[in-house]
């Protein structure tokens, strides 16, 4: 996904002269050609978080389309005043690239985990937060932040994420896109997790378990439109997250669902326990350990669906 | 009691009356609205008059102007001055000073850049206004254009650790169109700065940080348009100007006496201030 995000810009700051890319002394080599084509539009602002989301802020409220990138922990919570304040408050728009979501980089330990951010960001006013499933849908989340006006925060992947889509798609921000056409149960994926929904949604399917899967890109602005209509029809709506069940698209989903009148469908919120993770280990191996992989996912459906019959 | 009336900018302005005037406005606004923080107000009021009617390229009629200079109040506690100031230069009328912090207006205790003109940023947290100024300066540079950006910081707010990465960051782009101005009035919300965190020498950490220093008396109106009136100086670095004030200033029974960090003037003693600054 960082490949992509690196690409896209770069692609972005070729049309529209306004883009500055600021990054937290990160990706250097990844940036080695933006910096060469637009050498008075990227700035390593080192490691100084707090500060460069103010510098972010300052450019975006003369006019630049400032994005600053750094690793998720460290865009985000890190900074979080700078964020509330002098972007949101400001409304500056100001694109916030987080790489790492979740466990992306979970070998690296607690610090460098990575899920409460959307939480942090979706709470701010003004913010738009993108969670984008694989590298084509990266580089279209920035293409449709870009095009907007508003602070956003993209929350990308690291590197090797597979890619699901065929191209890049047209991403709107606020209407998720269905990945694959079901009944009985559907799987709101947001972020990193799309090729585990898919599998999952594969596997269900297979067994008897009609599954539509879906990418939702964009936790805020939630795709009301969708959730209406998904828990009208099917009979369990799950929300898939590398993050808190609580919080993110998760609470999310549990926060509109608390103002419908008894919706048809159970919700059922698959995310990461709210609690440190002290031990070493990949990705993969964090994934399997919380059921966050395509058989945790598919077994705790099928309990939940056993529960329901 | 109503405010002073202004003088006219567009005509030499005096600087001297015109401090008067405003510091007798911010009194009577404490006052009024029970608002605190009347010391750190009067301790800036000759770095901002000197700022808007002698060193800012500004026009209150066109307040989004792309060109303009740029003036954050990184201390947003001392909001009330900067609104007075702003309001004698013609960004909106002195009267409405007599919304100062009231319920519905748009003057609240912390800069609104919302729904005041002039208002460049929201601070008030301390330490977030100079970064926003090295972006404000570095979009004028990639823009190729040539306004430069001021912002005002007190001494307290140099407890805060992201003034110093933003010192280093300017510094490292070489921001000739970027000044700090650091109120130095030696006193914070609860102590002297000096015994808060160890602020001496303030002057030598920003040189160190790679910023053209300059210490002034930050009282000193001809000093200060000096100063304010060359940037950028020639030094090709940031600058810093360390401006020696007094809390309380303009009122001797309010210098520094950091009593009025938060207390409120009565009625009488808005009077005797009002006398002393020959305001009637």
């Amino acid at each position: 996904m960082r490949n992509a995000f690196a690409r896209e810009i770069e692609d972005l700051a070729a049309l529209d002269e306004r883009v500055v890319l600021l990054s937290g002394d990160i990706g250097n080599r990844i940036f080695n050609s933006f910096k060469e084509r637009f050498p008075d539009r990227f700035y390593n602002c080192g490691i100084a978080e707090a500060n460069m989301m103010s510098v972010a802020a300052g450019l975006a409220m003369c006019n630049l389309r400032p994005v600053a990138y750094t690793i998720t922990p460290f865009i985000t919570v890190r900074c979080l005043e700078q964020i509330r304040l002098d972007v949101c408050y400001h409304q500056a728009p100001v694109t916030i690239v987080g790489v790492g979501a979740g466990f992306s980089y979970a070998s690296l330990g607690a610090t460098h985990h990575s899920c409460e951010d959307i939480a942090y960001m979706r709470l701010l006013p003004n913010m738009s937060v993108l969670c984008p499933g694989d590298p084509f849908e990266v580089r279209g989340a920035l293409r449709s932040i870009l095009a907007q006006d508003g602070p956003a925060y993209l929350r990308i992947g690291k590197k090797g994420e597979p890619t699901i889509h065929a191209s890049i798609p047209d991403i709107e921000i606020g209407r998720a896109i269905v990945m694959a056409e079901g009944e009985t149960v559907c799987i709101l994926s947001t972020g990193n997790l799309l090729p585990i929904a898919i599998e999952a949604g594969q596997n269900l399917s297979a067994s008897g378990i009609s599954t539509r899967v879906c990418s939702v890109h964009t936790v805020k602005p939630l795709d009301e439109a969708l959730l209406e209509e998904v828990f009208g029809s099917f009979r369990i709506v799950v929300t898939l997250e590398e993050h808190l069940a609580i919080g993110g698209l998760g609470g999310s989903v549990a926060e509109w669902v608390s103002g419908r009148p008894w919706p048809a469908a159970r919700l059922l919120r698959i995310g990461a326990p709210v609690d440190f993770i002290h031990e070493a280990g990949c990705q993969s191996y964090y994934r399997q350990r919380l059921g966050l992989d395509p058989a945790g996912v598919v077994e705790k459906i099928q309990r939940l669906l056993g529960e329901l019959t | 009691m109503t405010f002073p009336s202004p003088s006219h900018p567009q005509e030499k302005p005096d600087l001297e009356k015109l401090s008067r005037q405003i510091r007798a406005s911010i009194v009577e606004m404490s006052h009024r609205s029970k608002a605190p923080h009347l010391g750190s107000c009067l301790s800036s009021v000759d770095i901002l008059v000197t700022a808007y009617f002698h060193a800012l390229s500004i026009d209150p009629k066109r307040p989004d102007d792309p060109t303009r200079d740029r003036f954050i109040l990184s201390k947003g506690h001392g909001a009330a001055a900067l609104y007075s100031t702003l309001a004698h230069r013609g960004f909106f009328p002195i009267q409405q000073l007599e919304t100062y912090c009231a319920d519905g207006g748009s003057l609240p205790e912390h800069p609104a850049p919302h729904s005041t003109p002039g208002v460049e940023a929201a601070t008030g947290s301390l330490g977030h206004g100079l970064s926003l100024g090295i972006g404000m300066a570095l979009a004028g540079r990639i823009q190729n254009q040539k306004y430069r950006v001021f912002a005002l910081l007190s001494d307290g707010e140099c407890n805060e650790g992201t003034v110093w990465e933003a010192a280093l960051f300017a510094a490292a782009q070489r921001l000739d169109s970027l000044v700090s101005i650091i109120d130095f009035n030696k006193w914070q919300a609860t102590g002297r700065s000096q015994e808060v965190l160890s602020l001496d020498p303030l002057a030598s950490k920003w040189e160190t940080f790679g910023w053209n220093v300059h210490e002034v008396d930050g009282h000193d109106l001809k000093a200060l348009s000096r100063l304010l009136g060359k940037v950028p100086d020639g030094s090709g670095q940031p600058i810093a100007i360390i401006a020696h004030t007094i809390k309380g200033k303009g009122v001797s029974f309010m210098e520094d006496d950091n009593n009025w960090h938060y207390r409120i003037p009565t009625a009488e003693e808005v009077a005797a201030a009002w006398e002393e600054l020959g305001i009637t």
